[in-house]
């Protein structure tokens, strides 16, 4: 599908994808305590893949995706899943939150936890989910 | 306790693997976990035979009472002790019967769990864990009977069997359930067992039948025993484990463990007595007709699990010690039949006994085996099924009512059994040699062993009878009867009624042998069993659910998007409807509220919107007008301080029109518009939606539910959760478990998508 072949288009593209997919981590990373998580995140990387479909094609996509968006979705399943694991180790039930505050040089404090892993699934299997059907569709089309 | 339950499911896991290092021998390695769980029944055996119940907790969920409980008591450790038993020899013999098959790792990992899962059924103690283990006996045996799946044929008997048993066994849910409501709450079978008040219980009669109707589908009684024979498309070791000692004997089981409780009930011995002495007969009839050596055997195994039932039925001491004796009799020789047969089939090539003969100096290890085995069958002295033979028309002629119906019944079959066991055991070996497909030679040792053990077990315990008594069977019997009785089994009874009935079965069954051919063929005459037997029923009952299914397909899945829609939203108005109408007690304010200018325009727009996507007619005109009204909406979530909401709708909204636009490339215009008639009722349809999703907000509104949750998450979201923006702790901590089950839903929703796309491309390719 060329249809918008613009060159108005691919040239903001290039601008803005990398723009967009920091945005994505940024609104994911930041989701506990501000707008944002997983979910919306996901969205907006999959908005950012699809406008380079739009200004580019399906196999530019999926190169710059950096694996197919099926296996995505089943790894984002997958950590989801596992992210409610540990603390049924701790005795905790499934899913209880654990939380391990971690100094980083240079940055400070930094909490990482469960929910955060989860939240990490959550955002695969968006992004997988959507640009599985976009990109079969527009493949469809081909 | 629970290692030894699970021990069948750690093994399945292990087996292929197994298999495949270990190579020919790995029959012989696999049975030492069969055997060693043998050996550790066997240990019990000297607690339990002094009248012990022993009852194992381990907690599972204990929120809903559901424990790994198990029960150890006389008839709980016979069965254990019958399956690890027979499961032996059947993992030894099946390496030898189906010897350098590449499916042995598969056959292996599935006998191992339908061995768990049995093992698990008769141990459990918690009634729910029982039916689990039920359901997987079900299960594995339906996987076990497929076994041969390329085949069409053996899929539609496994399936038949699997059908009929899992039906049986949702009557069998409900009818536990009300046990445990009859007995006060209890949910362990030792519990229901002790408890009082049973029989007053107001649904006693559905109660009982729909046990009933669940043990009848799994011991195959008439008229259900149609799918048992047809389970023999199973591969022969199958066929030995499953009608020897396990999944039929399960309702057998499960009637001998409920015995005590229900067993007083008339209602209880007329079903039982009843049912049983038809299968019994049936049973023996459709044995006399069959040739094949499996079908026979599978015959004579339905008429056993009718006496069976039938002894439980009577309930009396007698008729209770003849039952678990009969029990133990059957398994051990019918385990050996069934190997035998399988050694006849795997070394002729043929299943029919019409066509062997003269096997007798080429297999005489098998001739001796299936002689005694036979011997036991028919129940002649001085084998151990016969004094299970004596003890039944004992037991019979001692029964409170129908005692003429049932000994009659008896007779007949014992004279068509001792036919058939004779059919059995000299057909295929005397006579003159008749070609058959294979050169036939003794079968090895890994197929000989078993039968051979166990026909000897049959001879030492008719000879002994008080090895089997005291050990095991009188143990048993006060567990089925409910108090402990002293149980002495021995050859000679005295010269007796049941002795004369008897002599008199042997007499007629061995000149029914002398004339069977005329027999035979005169049975076979009578095709109109075929005909209105039960598995026709069976056929039209299918036949007929799948009518239905078409015919309400038709109806609601007619392939019309809009229809879908009508009869969705339709639903929603007149169900949702109805409740507000009926359980709405103060009336829904219609009055104006305040509301902003600028909150009025947004509702102006969206609504504009609407009803321009409604009457365009352009596509892409509805797509980019159906953009605004989700637009606006995600305004009014930002005005409402939900800005979490207000970007995912934004962001939803922008996948929309990418998604449409993709689809809508590959649309024409629209050719046909809606004819006017079509056009009202739709809008009559958006508009009642639409009116009462208004009506239910407005009446939400005024509802005050006391102590909204809201307030108490918002004050644990920081100190509980970490975060301060609530929308996300509740999504990724207090309610993960719902965000996991959602986005399994989207998952599932993408990869229906994929799919669809993915094989319409690929069909216009071809």
């Amino acid at each position: 599908m060329n249809a918008m072949d613009s060159l108005i288009l691919r040239t903001a593209t290039r601008f803005l994808l990398p723009l967009l997919l920091i945005f994505s981590l940024f609104v994911l990373l930041r989701g506990h305590d501000e707008p944002g998580g997983g979910f919306i995140a996901g969205l907006i990387a999959a908005v950012a893949f699809s406008l380079y479909l739009f200004a580019f094609d399906a196999s530019g996509t999926r190169k710059l995706m950096w694996m197919d968006p099926r296996p995505m979705l089943g790894w984002g399943l997958f950590i989801a899943t596992l992210s409610g694991l540990p603390a049924l180790f701790q005795g905790k039930a499934f899913f209880a939150a654990l939380w391990w505050p971690v100094h980083v040089p240079g940055i400070g404090s930094v909490t990482l936890s469960t929910p955060l892993v989860f939240d990490i699934g959550v955002y695969m299997v968006v992004i997988g989910s959507v640009m599985a059907i976009v990109l079969a569709l527009a493949e469809a089309e081909e | 306790m629970l290692l030894a339950v699970l021990s069948g499911f750690i093994v399945c896991l292990l087996a292929p693997w197994l298999t495949r290092s270990l190579g020919d021998r790995a029959n012989w390695v696999l049975a030492l976990a069969p055997a060693a769980l043998f050996v550790y029944f066997l240990g019990w055996v000297p607690e339990i035979a002094q009248g012990e119940a022993i009852t194992i907790h381990y907690p599972w969920i204990p929120g809903l009472e559901i424990n790994m409980s198990f029960l150890v008591d006389g008839l709980s450790l016979l069965f254990a002790l019958l399956i690890s038993g027979i499961g032996t020899f059947i993992i030894i013999y099946a390496g030898g019967y189906l010897h350098g098959d590449e499916r042995l790792p598969r056959f292996y990992a599935i006998m191992f769990a339908f061995m768990g899962s049995m093992l698990g059924l008769v141990l459990s103690d918690n009634i729910i864990t029982m039916f689990v283990f039920w359901e997987l006996t079900s299960i594995t045996s339906y996987l076990l009977i497929g076994f041969n799946h390329e085949d069409r044929n053996v899929r539609w008997l496994a399936l038949q069997g699997l059908i009929v048993t899992v039906g049986g066994g949702l009557a069998l849910m409900a009818g536990l359930l009300m046990l445990a409501v009859a007995a006060g709450g209890e949910f362990t079978l030792s519990g229901i067992l002790a408890a009082d008040g049973i029989h007053e219980y107001p649904f006693f009669i559905g109660m009982l039948l729909a046990i009933l109707f669940g043990t009848f589908t799994k011991s195959a009684q008439v008229p259900f025993h149609f799918w048992l024979p047809n389970a023999m498309a199973a591969p022969t070791p199958v066929s030995a484990f499953l009608h020897s000692a396990t999944m039929v004997k399960a309702g057998v089981y499960l009637m001998a463990r409920l015995n005590p409780a229900l067993g007083e009930s008339e209602l209880w011995f007329y079903m039982l007595g009843i049912f049983g002495a038809l299968t019994m007969l049936t049973g023996s009839i459709m044995a006399l007709r069959s040739t094949g050596v499996k079908a026979i055997l599978a015959y004579t195994t339905i008429m056993a699990l009718g006496t069976l039932t039938m002894l439980i039925g009577i309930g009396t001491e007698g008729a209770i010690i003849a039952a678990m004796t009969f029990l133990l009799a059957h398994a051990l020789y019918k385990a050996a039949l069934f190997m035998l047969a399988g050694a006849l089939d795997h070394e002729t090539g043929t299943k029919d006994v019409t066509k062997m003969g003269g096997l007798r100096k080429l297999m005489p290890i098998t001739f001796i085996a299936a002689c005694v085995a036979a011997l036991s069958l028919a129940g002649l002295p001085p084998l151990f099924g016969f004094i299970a033979k004596e003890l039944m028309f004992e037991a019979v002629l001692e029964a409170d009512a129908l005692t003429t119906f049932l000994a009659i019944l008896a007779v007949l079959s014992a004279i068509m059994i001792v036919t058939m066991a004779a059919v059995f055991a000299l057909r295929p070996f005397l006579g003159e040699r008749k070609e058959t497909p294979k050169t036939p030679h003794e079968a090895p040792l890994s197929m000989l062993i078993g039968p051979v053990i166990l026909a000897t077990l049959s001879l030492i315990f008719g000879l002994a009878g008080f090895i089997p008594a005291a050990a095991l069977v009188q143990s048993a019997v006060g567990a089925v009867y409910g108090e402990p009785i002293a149980v002495e089994l021995y050859l000679w009874h005295g010269f007796n009624l049941p002795l004369m009935m008897s002599i008199a079965a042997v007499a007629l069954g061995l000149v029914l042998f002398w004339k069977w051919d005329a027999a035979l063929a005169l049975f076979k005459r009578l095709t109109f069993i075929d005909r209105f037997g039960a598995e026709r029923g069976y056929e039209r009952f299918m036949d007929a659910i799948v009518a239905v299914a078409e015919w309400q397909t038709r109806l609601l899945q007619n392939g019309s998007m809009s229809n879908y829609l009508i009869t969705i939203v339709l639903t929603i108005v007149g169900l949702t409807g109805w409740t507000l109408l009926v359980h709405t007690d103060t009336p829904i304010p219609l009055g104006v509220m305040d509301f902003n200018v600028y909150e009025a325009v947004i509702a102006a727009l969206v609504v504009a919107g609407a009803l321009f996507a409604s009457v365009t007619s352009s596509r892409l005109g509805a797509v980019a007008t159906l953009g605004i009204v989700g637009f606006g909406i995600a305004l009014i979530y930002v005005l409402f301080s939900a800005p979490d909401l207000g970007t995912t709708q934004i962001m939803v909204e922008t996948l929309t029109v990418i998604l449409l636009v993709l689809v809508l490339f590959r649309l024409p215009g629209f050719l046909n518009y809606s004819a006017p008639a079509t056009r009202i009722r739709d809008a009559v349809v958006a508009l009642s939606l639409g009116g009462l999703m208004t009506l239910l907000i407005l009446a939400v509104n005024d509802v005050t539910v006391t102590d909204p949750i809201s307030d108490t998450l918002v004050e644990w979201s920081e100190p509980e959760g970490h975060g301060r923006n609530i929308v996300n702790v509740i999504l990724v901590d207090f309610r993960a478990l719902d965000t996991l089950g959602e986005i399994f839903v989207i998952g599932l929703a993408a990869i229906g998508v994929y799919a669809m796309i993915r094989f319409r491309a690929e069909d216009k390719a071809k």
